[in-house]
């Protein structure tokens, strides 16, 4: 770690002491996780969602390899697999409910993550790497989440694979051959759902390792706080263990309550009911919808009507594409050198602007084309590339910043003289306010 | 520059955009779009209260029992169950001889091999067995259907919109097309073998009415056989059918909220308690500092104004 006040491991048996002379995996934890990694004072509950993000795909990984147990990915046997699961294996119902809603969670906790990112500008520098590793893990995750959701092998299964896998037929020349290669066909089949399952097993112990990349790329020059303002003193910190476990721990507890609720009490309320009737090739679902947390995609994709130069499908597919791909630029995009949004008015606006943008994106995506919806998703779409690619290079040029704190502490302590500073490491302040008149 | 080539790109997305939303626009006005049959005039499920609602939600014993027999006496003569074992029924208070009797007289044979040649054979139902399909396969379920097929019940109550509530309506549904709709939308007439059901998301579907009248089945228990009755108690059989796990379900709920509130609670005093000497301290600085606000509520009632 970066900072020089950061405690050093100091093994506390004989044992820790041989371990750490021959293997300092306990030194490295405690460097990354534990009291040997100082983190600002000043984090709010935003910051959480980083650490629930771990807890969710840790659930994940756990229930999905019990279930890949019991799971038979064969075009035959995957949905009735899965009713064998949910009706004839030791608390098997609560092992899929809980994958199947764990995605759900997983995105909605890393969606507040980004954008908890977006607004305090965790990406700008330096922390480039660390936002571009999180993009990583979130195609990543994109990925997982659509070749998991094929897996059941229900009807929504099988045309979303269509769908989705259809979106590479766009691209002239090349697509179609990409299309059946990644198929292994010309529609979605058993070689499609083989390899499907064999990827969906891979995969999340691929983000595992980007996610040490992340956390690894994190720790350099330390976490970001509300304020922008870089750390500059012992004071500005706490060690990341007793007091941000503490707050992680309590919060994680409240995030599994809801996870809890949505999980024992409306299980299918995210699900599709479509997905509960077997595959069928020859019958097409009146509405595929994808998942809900790729429904903002799948507006950007539909917005295009218009064959402008090129087709109206592959204008669609690009823009989908890009829509991801420009956040690896936007460390370069908003070059404002003020990192937190609570100090630039403007920008400000315009985010709130952008987070209802991507929730119209979300609820056009999910809504039947009318020519209103349409016309809707076309506005939000151009707005989402406007913001991002005309908006923001702009106002980091002309945007009038308030001033920043001078030190994390200052804003933390608000004036006060008497420094409440990490336990044992200053006087303790006096018990009650010694407000003068 | 990569602003400027990100100004184009952002630009661009949006000129095509545009593009699309005024010739979207154009072509409503021009040829706007016209509201189908299905769109005005198919209904959304009626409201349907089962003892297995909400998240305290148990099922209703008598209820699934009858609920079965419907099935077993009017549905299963075309939809399969083919998920469900009969030993299954134990949760709905069979007694083991009754599940025999059940499979022993179950009216469809389950397929199987003569022991002695090697052909193909049928045999009586076990309770090990799973709930055997009125149809060989679907080639026969739609020769046998006017070409259309009848669905696999198991998870019907999960597998369409409205669940129970849609069953429940479908079932009671059936009525003459409405004179309005015959004169908006001639095409929408029933066509041979079909019959109107607004429930259903075409408005005309292939079965026939299956329960027609009071007494179609005579319950055990002695509950009046309405067809209201009859449609609710297999509509909550089909909820059973789909989620057998339910009652488990809520009750392992209930425990692990419960548990999770408790541990939340400690973690969450534990995290004040460790946070206590490094907590931020916000002196409140001036309308909000106490002495100030003193100050103002003296004044203001030394000079009588009110609040």
């Amino acid at each position: 770690m970066s900072f020089s006040w950061a405690k050093p491991y100091e093994p506390k048996s004989a044992f820790g002491q041989w371990i750490d002379e021959r293997l300092p995996l306990p030194r490295l934890v405690y460097g990354a996780i534990g009291g040997g990694y100082p983190v600002p004072r000043n984090l709010n509950y935003f910051w959480n969602f980083g650490v629930l993000a771990g807890v969710f795909l840790t659930i994940q990984i756990v229930t999905g390899i019990v279930l890949a147990m019991h799971f038979y990915a064969s075009v035959d046997g995957a949905f009735n697999s899965v009713e064998h699961i949910m009706r004839d294996v030791n608390a098997g119902w609560l092992l899929r409910y809980a994958h199947a809603n764990g995605a759900s969670f997983f995105f909605i906790v890393t969606y507040i993550h980004i954008f908890r990112g977006l607004f305090y500008g965790s990406h700008k520098a330096p922390r480039e790497l660390v936002w571009m590793l999180g993009l990583v893990i979130y195609l990543l995750m994109m990925a997982t989440a659509f070749m998991g959701y094929v897996l059941p092998w229900g009807q929504m299964s099988y045309w979303g694979a269509q769908v989705i896998t259809g979106f590479f037929s766009a691209f002239p020349v090349v697509g179609e051959p990409i299309r059946i290669w990644l198929l292994g066909g010309y529609t979605p089949d058993q070689a499609a759902l083989t390899r499907f399952f064999s990827l969906h097993y891979l995969l999340p112990f691929v983000i595992a390792a980007v996610v040490v990349l992340h956390i690894w790329s994190l720790h350099i020059p330390g976490s970001s706080n509300p304020t922008g303002v870089d750390v500059k003193e012992e004071r500005d910190t706490l060690p990341f263990h007793p007091f941000y476990t503490a707050k992680d721990g309590w919060f994680a507890g409240l995030v599994l309550i809801l996870f809890a609720l949505v999980l024992y009490f409306a299980p299918n309320m995210l699900g599709h009911p479509d997905n509960y009737i077997p595959a069928n090739p020859l019958a097409t679902p009146a509405h595929i919808a994808p998942e809900w947390y790729f429904l903002p995609f799948y507006a950007i994709l539909k917005a295009f009507t218009v064959d402008f130069i090129l087709p109206a499908k592959l204008w669609g597919v690009l823009a989908m594409f890009a829509s991801i791909l420009l956040l690896f630029f936007l460390p370069w995009l908003d070059k404002s050198p003020v990192r937190s949004g609570n100090y630039r008015p403007l920008f400000k606006r315009f985010f709130w602007i952008l987070v209802a943008d991507v929730l119209v994106l979300g609820w056009a995506g999910g809504s039947t084309a009318t020519p209103i919806v349409v016309a809707v998703s076309q506005i939000a779409t151009a707005y989402y590339f406007v913001h991002f690619l005309v908006i923001l290079p702009l106002i980091a040029r002309y945007e009038t910043t308030l001033a920043l704190p001078n030190s994390i502490s200052e804003s933390v302590l608000h004036g006060e003289q008497m420094e409440s500073a990490p336990i044992g490491s200053a006087p303790r302040a006096p018990a009650t306010s010694t407000a003068a008149e | 520059m990569v602003r400027v080539i990100a100004f184009f790109v952002g630009l661009g997305f949006a000129g095509v955009l545009l593009i699309s939303l005024f010739i979207g626009i154009a072509d409503t006005i021009s040829a706007p779009v016209e509201a189908t049959a299905e769109e005005e005039f198919h209904k959304h499920p009626k409201h349907l209260a089962l003892a297995s609602d909400g998240p305290l939600g148990k099922f209703d014993e008598q209820q699934l029992q009858r609920g079965f027999q419907v099935y077993k006496e009017v549905c299963a003569a075309c939809h399969g169950l083919s998920l469900v074992a009969i030993r299954d029924l134990h949760a709905l208070g069979y007694e083991e001889a009754e599940l025999k009797a059940i499979a022993n007289q179950w009216a469809i044979e389950v397929p199987s091999v003569n022991p002695d040649t090697g052909e193909a054979a049928t045999r009586k139902a076990i309770p090990s067995d799973r709930f055997p399909s009125p149809y060989a396969n679907e080639t026969a379920a739609r020769a046998a259907n006017n070409n259309a097929l009848p669905p696999d019940l198991s998870l019907i109550a999960k597998a369409r919109e409205g669940g129970a509530a849609y069953t429940y309506s479908l079932l009671t549904g059936y009525r003459n097309p409405e004179p309005e709709l015959l004169k908006k939308f001639p095409a929408a007439k029933p066509g041979a073998g079909l019959y109107y059901n607004p429930y259903f998301a075409n408005l005309n579907l292939a079965m026939p009415p299956p329960l027609t009248s009071e007494g179609q089945v005579t319950y055990a228990d002695g509950t009046r056989a309405t067809v209201a009755q009859m449609s609710k108690d297999v509509a909550a059989f089909l909820v059973w059918t789909a989620e057998p796990k339910l009652e488990n379900r809520h009750r392992a709920g209930i425990a692990v909220v419960i548990f999770l509130l408790f541990a939340t609670v400690l973690g969450y005093l534990a995290y004040q308690n460790i946070w206590r000497e490094a907590k931020r301290k916000v002196a409140p600085v001036g309308v909000l500092d106490p002495a100030n606000q003193a100050k103002v509520r003296r004044a203001k009632a030394k000079s009588g104004i009110a609040g």
